[in-house]
């Protein structure tokens, strides 16, 4: 059967090009690999080969002709034992500026293109609505007890480790030096060098080899010893970890807990101080958990460790030494997705996330002192986003603030304002405002520094502003 | 401590032979289709055929053993049926479909079959080194005896996370098998235009890395090579470096014209090199097949290829509600 040559298309975008040479003519027997022409694309010139083996029947388009359409048949090949004879009406050529889908019939080849484009008319599925999960019971009678972030955040990682051989700690000075923040004190201790790992000072490669590992079927959990670090590794985070699961249509998945402080420290300047809580959450594929309080700390690593999510965790270190009240349980785990109301009010809702809800909870109780009920809400997950308790907190205040040690430009506050503004619109009574970090990157000198970061007055200052008082 | 060439070569069977003439034939003509679906428009995006590059999976692959793992770049589809995945599978990823291995939500440069043991399928130079450590990582820890071939390409080998994967894997003694395939081009640039090393295998020597430069173009000698780089990993005695001189026949994607190198270079090594064509004279030669046997097996090959084709093309795109799914687990 004759095989119709069809005008190829040489690049993702080319669409048509010109036939510049030919270098073969009528007759010439060809193999695969051998060149037929020489066709101008927008970019270059190309070289095209012959795919199959035979002789060339007829040459239907003239070297020299421009603006030949992808998939216009150029010429006809033929098999062992045809002629030029059994050049049928399969081959008429039709000409360079008719539809890009010539040729039709010639069986077993792949002439016809009927196939060849995207249904784009199709309509777009509907975006899934996320389902928000509820907080575990805590029982009766659960005793409390107080802890520090960092302790918790260890209790956390041992009381994982005991439950799952395939968890395991890596990063530098996690195993003998017990964290460069003490974060994993004891686990070495008790886990041994297997499963509690110093690594070299490698963040990209350990990044990549803890990701491989959880498609290997472990539970890495990565500790960079701040996320500044991370940003060396930030291709595996979110090139691989991320977008594995969907990329391989859902055969793997790849449970990796990458972690440790994010945000400003004290006196560190520009390099070792920078909020990542926007660019992380910006990203399909991870799920981002930025903790206040030693529970949601503790619960929410539980979860991120047993979940089948890349998990970035964003710990702060001004947070590690602060004490909470954590539920003395054998497994208390806190979901992802679920906000959490730390005061209710009636005036203006903060909402803040990590260390920012320290201005939030600060602020709130300078507003009681001055008749301002607030409503302060921690986010705790960043992704997925619990925005419908937020939404509903504001159809009761007709007010929000957001507090975030982050830059502005885009913010987590910024996201909610935008929310806010296409879901609760008519319940607004002011614009919301967002309490960020200065738009610079952080100074060392002490009265900058305390300029560049977000203050508790700055969040009371913004809470009056939206309450007209 | 490192040897130079890999002088023996395995003793290889009349079978054995026509197994790998198969499969180096099935790669080739795969990717022979798969430009034509390019150029016809069905296979969308960057595309990088694998063409005279096919001795390296198909040695490697005739030494590696059930539960053994592979990770590689973008140039991955030689090294997917290498393995065992189904040639329509493959191919209807590469057109976007649902009967893709990754439901056409991947395409060229992403897929995965954790049946094959198959990781990837990369887009990023360089990126799957440390996670075929990673895998090696995994199967140390969970005390399986098994080995991953970590493939990539003379450009990724200037990659800095590479030297920290080396670093690693000999620190922890991984059992990884380093597979450099030195097709002497990284896109448009020669090795000497990016490197005054002599050689890339040696680097490993700064880790306490062995390794050897092997003859990509020569099944037997990758074959032989790739024994001897598993059975250094599977005695612990952690990674091993191979570096496979090879070439690749058409330019680095499908949009590449290739310029950066001579018509008759190109036609050399070819005439030359040229790893079916040498199996092809071996199995002549040694009248364990006539000329009609091959012929047979061409054919075979001819009617996989159209069947994937075929697959690829019919193949339905995927449900629009496929945008949504498999984000998180």
């Amino acid at each position: 059967m004759a095989t119709e040559i069809l005008m190829p298309a040489l690049s993702p975008t080319m669409e048509e090009g010109t036939l510049a040479k030919w270098l073969v003519k009528e007759g010439d027997e060809v193999s695969s690999g051998d060149i037929l022409a020489e066709i101008e694309t927008d970019k270059a010139t190309m070289e095209f080969e012959a795919v199959d083996e035979g002789t060339i029947g007829k040459i239907l388009i003239d070297a020299g002709t421009e603006a030949v359409k992808v998939n216009t048949p150029i010429a006809v090949l033929l098999e062992e034992g045809e002629s030029a004879d059994d050049i049928d009406t399969a081959s008429k050529a039709p000409a360079s500026d008719e539809g890009s889908n010539g040729g039709d019939g010639g069986g077993a080849t792949l002439e016809d293109t009927d196939t060849a484009k995207p249904m784009s008319t199709q309509p777009a599925a509907a975006v899934p609505e996320p389902e928000t999960p509820e907080d575990p019971e805590i029982p009766e009678g659960t005793e409390m007890k107080t802890q520090t972030v960092r302790e918790a955040l260890r209790d956390a990682m041992a009381e994982e480790m005991r439950g799952d051989d395939a968890v395991f700690v890596m990063g530098e000075e996690v195993a003998e030096y017990e964290g460069a923040y003490k974060v994993t004190q004891g686990l070495l201790d008790e886990f041994g060098s297997k499963r509690v790992i110093d690594t070299p000072i490698t963040e990209h490669g350990f990044a990549g080899l803890a990701t491989g590992a959880a498609m290997g079927k472990l539970r890495p959990v990565v500790e960079f010893m701040t996320f500044n670090f991370a940003m060396q590794a930030i291709d595996q985070i979110i090139n691989t970890a991320a977008k594995t699961r969907y990329m391989s249509g859902g055969q793997m998945n790849v449970p990796v807990v990458f972690r440790g402080p994010n945000g400003a420290a004290a006196r560190v300047a520009a390099q070792h101080s920078q909020d990542y809580a926007a660019w992380y959450a910006q990203i399909p594929g991870l799920h981002v958990a930025m903790p206040y309080s030693a529970a949601d700390a503790k619960g929410l690593l539980k979860t991120a460790i047993r979940g089948d999510t890349p998990v970035v965790f964003l710990e702060n270190e001004l947070l590690y030494g602060q004490s909470f009240e954590v539920p003395d349980m054998d497994d208390y785990t806190v979901p992802f997705g679920k906000a959490r109301i730390w005061q209710k009010g009636d005036d203006v809702t903060i909402v803040s996330f990590g260390i920012g809800m320290k201005y939030a909870l600060e602020a709130a109780e300078v507003l009681a002192g001055e008749g301002i009920s607030a409503e302060v809400i921690d986010l705790r997950t960043l992704r997925p986003m619990d925005t419908k308790t937020v939404i509903e907190s504001v159809k009761k205040t007709n007010r929000c603030v957001t507090v975030e040690e982050g830059w502005p430009t885009p913010s987590i506050g910024s996201w909610i304002s935008s929310v806010l503004m296409q879901q609760a619109f008519d319940y607004l009574d002011a614009p919301v405002i967002n309490c960020t970090g200065k738009d610079v990157p952080m100074p060392y000198a002490a009265n900058l520094e305390k300029l560049a970061l977000v203050t508790t007055d700055e969040v009371v200052e913004a809470a009056k502003t939206v309450t007209y008082k | 401590m490192a040897t130079a060439k890999s002088a023996k070569k395995s003793n290889t069977s009349k079978e054995e032979l026509l197994e790998y003439y198969r499969e180096m034939l099935l790669i080739r003509r795969f990717e022979e289709k798969a430009g034509q679906l390019y150029g016809m428009g069905l296979i969308g995006g960057f595309c990088h055929l694998y063409i005279g590059q096919e001795a390296v999976v198909v040695g490697l692959e005739a030494a590696a053993e059930d539960g053994d793992k592979r990770v590689t770049s973008y140039r991955d589809h030689g090294h997917m049926l290498a393995c065992g995945m189904d040639p329509k599978g493959v191919m209807a990823e590469l057109t976007g479909r649902e009967g893709g291995y990754s439901k056409g939500k991947g395409g060229s440069m992403h897929m995965f079959s954790t049946e094959k043991d198959f990781y990837g399928g990369h887009g990023i130079v360089g990126a799957q080194v440390p996670i075929g450590a990673g895998l090696a990582f995994a199967d140390k820890y969970l005390g399986n005896d098994r080995v991953t071939f970590t493939y990539f390409g003379d450009g990724a080998a200037n990659q800095g996370q590479v030297a920290e994967t080396y670093n690693m894997a000999e620190l922890w003694d991984l059992p990884v098998v380093f597979v450099i395939e030195n097709n002497q081009y990284a896109m448009g640039t020669a090795v000497k235009r990016s490197t005054k090393s002599k050689s890339l295998w040696e680097r490993g020597a700064a880790y306490g890395i062995e390794g050897e430069e092997v003859d990509g173009m020569d099944v037997l000698a990758v074959k032989a090579a790739g024994e001897k780089a598993i059975k250094h990993c599977r005695a612990g005695k952690g990674p091993y470096i191979l570096e496979m001189k090879t070439y690749r026949y058409r330019g680095h994607s499908m949009s590449d014209p290739a310029k950066y190198r001579t018509r008759e270079e190109v036609q050399k090594m070819r005439d030359e090199k040229d790893p079916i064509e040498h199996v092809r004279d071996l199995l002549l030669q040694g009248k364990h097949a006539t000329e009609d046997d091959l012929k047979a097996v061409d054919k075979e090959i001819k009617g996989i290829v159209n069947e994937a084709a075929d697959f690829a093309r019919e193949s339905p795109e995927p449900s629009v509600d496929e945008l949504w799914t498999h984000i998180y687990a």
